[in-house]
Order: structure tokens, then sequence, then C-alpha cells
């Protein structure tokens, strides 16, 4: 089955540098999430791959056909590829159903296929308003909608949550990406919030300086980071110098056990929910001072001092919430990830 | 593309004519004319009516601003309207209006068109002026004043800086609007630039002087938008930092708003009220001894006619330039702007001349024939519609063009689909305010109107200069009532906007 969308070595300068020969596989019905900072390159990726813009270099083939490359720029028009933008982008001289079946041929554009989008988005029977009428939430699924309704090869979306604010966020998240696998549409989309990024899809593609650095599984991005830079940047990181022996490695918590096989010296990546402060199990531990807590009400973030001055942060449950200056016993639980450094 | 370039070429047309015909007899005629005594003094008479009226108008045009803005002005939100309002009338209705109570206004000593274009034009300092001191955050003045300056010392050295390009913008088109008027002048029978060009054209055989005349007349304009240009300088004049400026505290005028309220008062009474008492004395009069209903009805339509050939004309041409420049940056699509821009600096008799130069040249059939009228109209005024869809063009974010391209339409459909749909009510905005404006037109359609067509400004212009003051009244009521209804449109329609 061909690819959905396939980037390869795609070059990409304005002033400096932007893309850098980045690699992209999106399979079919996938939805992938760009992960990556600000000024990545994320949003430019998707301009070439929608075709706003054209590449300096390498080629961009959506569902097998050459749409980007040497010699080759095909018009947005004729890519096949719906975009979702930040904020919606709705028409606002046009209704939600107008808006919505504005990509589908002249003599469908009233017909069934916009009920059914829309019914699909679950919107149905909202039709008939105009975009200042709805909620931000539901015009981004109208966005979504009008995005489906021409059957697309891919679906790109630009941050299209950024602009609603949090406790919509996660609702319309979850609502939009059920439309999605239930369109079985291909989507990109792009997001620099790593929570959204983890939440949402079935792959993660984390973008650095212009090149995906990792592309796997949100679980497998956070447990198994491709280096040190990707297990700081997606989820919160505790980094420790260590000395690796064979499948252990000597930390300032005691020896942990890795994954992989490794010599010298290493930085040793803990996950602040793998520390357990007092733990009841017979888990090997060292001896903490509690610095500082913050509370967030399902859990809480302490901040503990090692006897050798190293400072580590432990999740806890809320329950769990000794005041500052505790004394304390800390221990790790599972395998942690170290890299040469 | 190339709808845009052709409405550019068609622009500049006119102007590129006027050049070759006034070195037609040979550049040693031209400059011959040029270095006359008579010359000399015309471009001295001229600049000094400017300066005079430029001056004048900075004087009221802040102190009534800083009033309708920054005081306890008894009244102050009705002033801020009030105040602006004589931009609606136009000079030759004011001129005959001073004349017809005044007669000894008129004459070359030029207190008649000084008296008339300061009443008429003020408000183009005044709008942008109160507008900058709506927009300056009072903060600064407040930092100054706790930095040990008064508030006379805080307005000169923090406030006034800050009205800078303001005041040079309004004062500019003070100037322009002086350098460029015929109404006024010619009603008044002060020898500036335009009525010496007008009289030239329509007395003498040889109309080699007249576009000499006319050149020398565009040079003095282009140099004062140059100069505009360079006062305006590098300074930011922008706020610097986050926040939203707060409105100032007014100031409390105390015992002053007596005389602050005669200042006020006494401008906008002369302004407004001696052109109203005009017009109403003499429709009075003339109605119990002449009014012709059946001259009044036909000039009144032809008025409404060619005023609405003339927008529907220019709004077209100007779609394609407009839309261009608002969506693609780049030097073509700017440089086709600038040139369309070109008819704001140069006075409608200098267009009207060279309209005619052209047409006898190109198509002598069409000679005071309605397209070349309409075509002088198209140059004058397609900078106001270019000027309109610009705006509302590039108010419309580019996300949506490119997501009804995505959506599989070409560039063709989102331009039928999208952006124009989008821009449909600035557009039509502009439409109303070419038509307002050519209505009120009186050079070029004195020069270039077929035959026996009258417009409600020419009717007025010719009885007042056979100082029939009573015949000439009708017209000049029916105009102003005529120009009130779209100005009426266009005011609601930005008021409901913003």
């Amino acid at each position: 089955m061909t690819r959905a969308l396939q980037v390869r070595g795609l070059r990409k300068a304005y002033d400096a540098p932007v893309l850098a020969g980045l690699d992209l596989d999106v399979e079919p019905g996938q939805l992938v999430t760009l992960l990556g900072p600000s000024g990545c390159g994320k949003t430019t990726l998707l301009r070439l791959v929608a075709g706003f813009d054209s590449a300096d270099g390498g080629t961009v083939e959506v569902a097998g056909r050459l749409v980007e490359g040497p010699g080759a720029h095909l018009p947005p028009e004729r890519r096949r590829v719906a975009v979702v933008p930040q904020e919606g982008a709705l028409f606002p001289h046009l209704s939600v159903a107008a808006n919505v079946g504005f990509g589908l041929p002249r003599g469908q554009r009233t017909g069934r296929r916009t009920e059914e989008v829309l019914e699909l988005v679950g919107l149905a029977g909202l039709g008939g308003r105009m975009p200042h009428e709805l909620s931000g939430g539901q015009q981004q699924r109208v966005a979504v909608a009008r995005a489906l309704a021409p059957g697309p090869s891919l679906v790109l979306l630009d941050e299209p949550f950024s602009a609603l604010d949090a406790g919509l966020r996660a609702q319309v998240r979850a609502e939009v990406r059920a439309s999605l696998h239930a369109a079985g549409a291909s989507a990109v989309l792009v997001t620099h919030d790593q929570q959204e990024a983890l939440s949402v899809a079935d792959v993660v593609a984390v973008v650095r300086e212009g090149r995906v650095v990792q592309a796997a599984a949100p679980w497998e991005v956070y447990s198994a980071p491709a280096d040190l830079g990707v297990a700081t940047f997606v989820g919160e990181a505790v980094v420790l110098r260590g000395e690796a022996v064979g499948k252990a490695v000597d930390t300032p918590l005691g020896r942990l056990a890795v994954g992989a096989v490794l010599h010298g010296a290493v930085d040793v990546v803990v996950r602040p929910e793998q520390l357990d402060v007092d733990p009841r199990d017979g888990l090997p531990t060292v001896a903490a001072v509690v610095a500082d807590r913050v509370f967030y009400g399902h859990d809480a973030l302490l901040r503990l001092r090692l006897p050798d001055g190293t400072e580590v942060t432990a999740r806890t449950p809320g329950s769990a919430f000794p005041p500052p200056g505790s004394s304390v016993r800390l221990g790790c639980r599972g395998d942690v990830v170290a890299f040469a450094g | 593309m190339l709808p845009a370039v052709a409405t550019a070429l068609l622009a500049l047309a006119p102007l590129v004519y006027l050049v070759v015909r006034a070195l037609e007899d040979g550049v040693g005629t031209a400059a011959g004319l040029l270095w006359r005594e008579r010359t000399a003094w015309l471009l001295v008479r001229s600049l000094l009516l400017a300066t005079a009226v430029t001056a004048a108008c900075l004087v009221l045009g802040v102190a009534l601003a800083w009033l309708t803005t920054r005081t306890r002005l008894p009244g102050r939100r009705a002033w801020v309207v009030v105040a602006a309002l004589p931009l609606a009338v136009p000079t030759y209705v004011a001129a005959f209006a001073w004349l017809s109570f005044l007669p000894g206004l008129a004459g070359s000593r030029g207190v008649g068109a000084f008296v008339v274009l300061t009443t008429c034009c003020y408000p183009y300092v005044l709008l942008p002026v109160a507008a900058a001191l709506r927009r300056a955050d009072p903060a600064g003045e407040e930092v100054a004043r706790s930095l040990g300056l008064t508030a006379w010392q805080a307005f000169r050295r923090v406030t006034l800086p800050q009205l800078r390009p303001a005041l040079a913008a309004g004062g500019l088109l003070v100037a322009l609007y002086v350098l460029s008027d015929f109404g006024a002048v010619s009603i008044m029978r002060f020898d500036a630039f335009t009525r010496v060009i007008y009289n030239s054209y329509s007395s003498a055989f040889d109309r080699t002087p007249a576009a000499v005349l006319g050149l020398l007349l565009v040079a003095v304009t282009l140099v004062l938008v140059w100069l505009e240009g360079r006062s305006r300088g590098r300074a930011g004049y922008s706020r610097v930092g986050q926040g939203g400026p707060r409105t100032a505290a007014l100031v409390p005028l105390g015992r002053t708003a007596v005389p602050a309220l005669a200042l006020v008062g006494g401008v906008t009474a002369v302004s407004l009220g001696v052109p109203a008492a005009a017009l109403v004395y003499w429709t009075a009069r003339g109605a119990s001894t002449s009014l012709d209903a059946g001259e009044l009805l036909p000039a009144a339509l032809t008025s409404l006619g060619v005023a609405a050939l003339g927008a529907l004309v220019t709004t077209l041409l100007a779609v394609p330039v407009g839309v261009l420049a608002a969506r693609r940056g780049g030097r073509l699509p700017r440089l086709l702007e600038r040139a369309s821009y070109l008819g704001h600096a140069l006075p409608g008799i200098v267009v009207a001349l060279a309209v005619v130069f052209l047409s006898l040249r190109v198509v002598p059939a069409l000679y005071q024939e309605l397209p070349v009228l309409v075509l002088a109209y198209v140059v004058l005024f397609l900078p106001l519609a270019v000027g309109a869809v610009h705006a509302s063009a590039a108010q419309s974010p580019p996300a949506l063009e490119e997501v009804a391209r995505s959506a599989g339409s070409s560039p063709a459909a989102v331009l039928r689909r999208v952006t124009l749909p989008l821009a449909a009510p600035g557009i039509g905005a502009g439409a109303v305010l070419v038509f307002l404006t050519v209505m009120k037109e009186l050079p070029a359609t004195l020069v270039l109107r077929p035959l026996g067509y009258d417009t409600l400004a020419t009717r007025l212009w010719t009885e007042t200069g056979v100082a029939d003051y009573a015949a000439a009244a009708p017209y000049a009521a029916l105009l102003v009532l005529l120009s009130a209804v779209p100005a009426w449109v266009l005011t609601t329609r930005t008021g409901e906007r913003s």
C-alpha cells in the first residue's frame, strides 16, 4: 500500500536554513504529530507539503504521487491535501454548510456529503449557522469537516487547538481525533505542546533544527528517547551524571538498571514518576531532604536534595506531601535510560 | 496581473501625454514660457496662498483637535463631529456663499480665497491630529510631568513631537488641496495656477502655455509630496512596549472654557454657518422670483448619472490593482499601485487638460464626449478606489485563501469565491466615496463635459460667475442635499463596523 505521505531530504531556507534534509513517513490512516519547539521548521514543512511555498531541495510524495521535487511543483489545488489552519480560518461570508461544501464539485456542494461530514464531526443540523454563531471548539470542528469533505489524501493541521482555552482543548482534541479516525483520514498535526502530541498521535515525530530526530509511537518516544535532547524535550526529566557498568549504572541514587549495555561516563534520564518517596516494598533507597514542594491537587512535585548536593524532582501522590526540611528515603522504580556523555 | 497593468497605464497615459504636448513646440518655447516674469509671479502668488492657508489650518486644526480630544470642553462629543463637517462643503459652494454676502472679497489680494480655503480645509489637519492625540499614550506626558516639566512643557516636548507625522500629513493635504483647488480661486477671481491655466486654455487659440503651466503645477505638487515623505524621518512613532494604552484624563478648562467655546463655536459658525445661511437666504429669494425646476432637474440627473458612471468604471478598474497590491508584495504590484496613486497629487484642471490633449490626438471623435470625461474621473479618483480595495482585501487573513486553494480552487476561483465576497463591503464603500467626489468635482467636468451637459456644480459655477446668486443657490442647495445621502451612508456604515 502506498504511503499517504513520504518526505525525503526536504530542504528550505529563508534567511537561515529552516529545513535541513527532513524525512517523514505517514502510513494510510495514521495520525502523525510533529512535535518541536517554535522555529524548528514544523510550520514550514506543512506549507511545503500543502504547496503554499516551494522547496529548495528534496521530494514530497502524496499518496504515491510526486507533488514537490526537483523541477516539480504542483499547485495547492491539485495536491488533494487539505489544511486546517490555526484558529480554523472559516470563510466568514459563508454558512457552515457552504464552508464544509467549499471544496466539493459544484453540483455536490449542497448535497448529502456536507451533512454526512458534519455528522462525522458531531455537528449535525448546524449547517445553517454562520461561523460567528459557533463556539471556538465548534468552529474548529467545522474546519476539520471542511478539510475532510472532499476526501483528501492527507489532512494537515497547524496547531489547530492553540486558540482554544485549556478546558476546551482536551475535549476538542479527542473529538477531532475521533473524527479523523472515523473518516480513515491520514493526517499530520503540528504542535509544540508535548501533552497534545503524546495524547493524540499514532506516531510522534520529534523535529529539531529542521530534521526529524525520532519518529515512533508516543510511549516509545517517552520511554526510549533517541537522545538526551528528545528525552528532556518530551516529558519532564531528571538528568543525573552516572558511571555505567554493563547493564547497570551507578548514580547518586544508587545502582540503577538500564535497558542497554554501556560503559563509562553517562547521562542518566529518570522520570519524576519513577522516584518513590519512603517506599514500603523494600525498594533500595538513599537518604534525601525535601527542599521545596509544589502541590497540583491530583499529585505533587517534590524537589529533593541528595547527600552529595544533587537535586532531583519526584512526582508523588497528593497524599504524600512532606514539608520542606523533612528527611525522607528515596528509591527509583523500573529501568532508566542512559546516554553516553 | 494584466488588467492591473492596463489600469496603471491608463492612469499614467494622460500625464505622459501632457509632457509630450507641453514640449511639442520645442523645448525652447516651453522654457521661454516658464522663464517669464508673469510665470514667476504666478508661482509666488500660488505658493503664498498655499503657505498662508496651510499655516492658518495648522493653528486652527491643532487648537480644535486638542480642545475636542483632551479637555472638558462643554459639549465635547458633539463638537468632534461638527468641527469636521466643513469637509463636506465644496469650496465653490463656500466661495459662492461668501461672495454673495461680501462681493468685496473677490480680487487679486486673495483675502476671499484665503478665507474660503481655510474654513474648508482646516479639518484636514484637525482629523489626523485628533486621531494622533487619541492614540498617543498619556503615560508619556505623565512621566514628563513627574520628571519636573510643566503641563505646557510636557505638551511641547512629549506630545507635540508625537503629532509630527499627523501635522506633516495634514499640512501636506491642505497645501495640495489649495494648489489644486479651482472652485474657490476662480469664483474669488484670484489668479492662482488653476484659474490662469483654465483661462489660458479656454480663451487662447494656442494651448501650449496651458500645458506648460500645468506641467509646472505638477512639478510643484510633486516637490510637496516628496518633502512630506522626507519630513517623517526615521523616528518611530508607535508605542514601544506592551500593555493597552489608557485614554488621557481630560483637562478641566475652568475659566478658559468660555474663550475655548467661543473659538470652536466661532470657527464652525463661520465655516458652516455662512454657506448654510447663503443657501437658505438665496434659495428663498430665488424661489419667490425665478426658480426653474425645468432646469434644476436635468442638472441633478446629469450629476447623479455621471457620478454613478464614474464610480462604477473607477471601481471596476481599481479591483485588480488593489487586490494585487494587497495580496502579492513585490516590486511590480507596488509600482502599479504607485502609478495609480498619481492622480492624488494632480490638480483636476491639469488632468482635464491632459485628457483633452490625449483624446484630441488619439481619438478625436471622442473629444468632449462622455468616455473622455469618465477617463478624467478615473485618473483623478482611482486612488480613492484602489485604497478602499487594497484595505478591504488586506483585512481578510491570507490563511483563508490558502485553505481555498487546498480545497481545490484555482487562483481565479479563490478571487471569485473568497477574496471578492469578503472585500465587497469595503469596495462598495470605496465606490460610494468616488460617487460623492465625482458629484462635487468641478474643473474637469467644466472642461470635458459634452456639449449641452450641465451638472449641478457647473450650473452653480456659471450662475455665480455672472453674480446671479439667487439663480445659483438652488443648484448649490440640491448639490449639498444629494451629497449628504452618500456621505450619510458612508459614516453610518463605517460606524457600524467599528
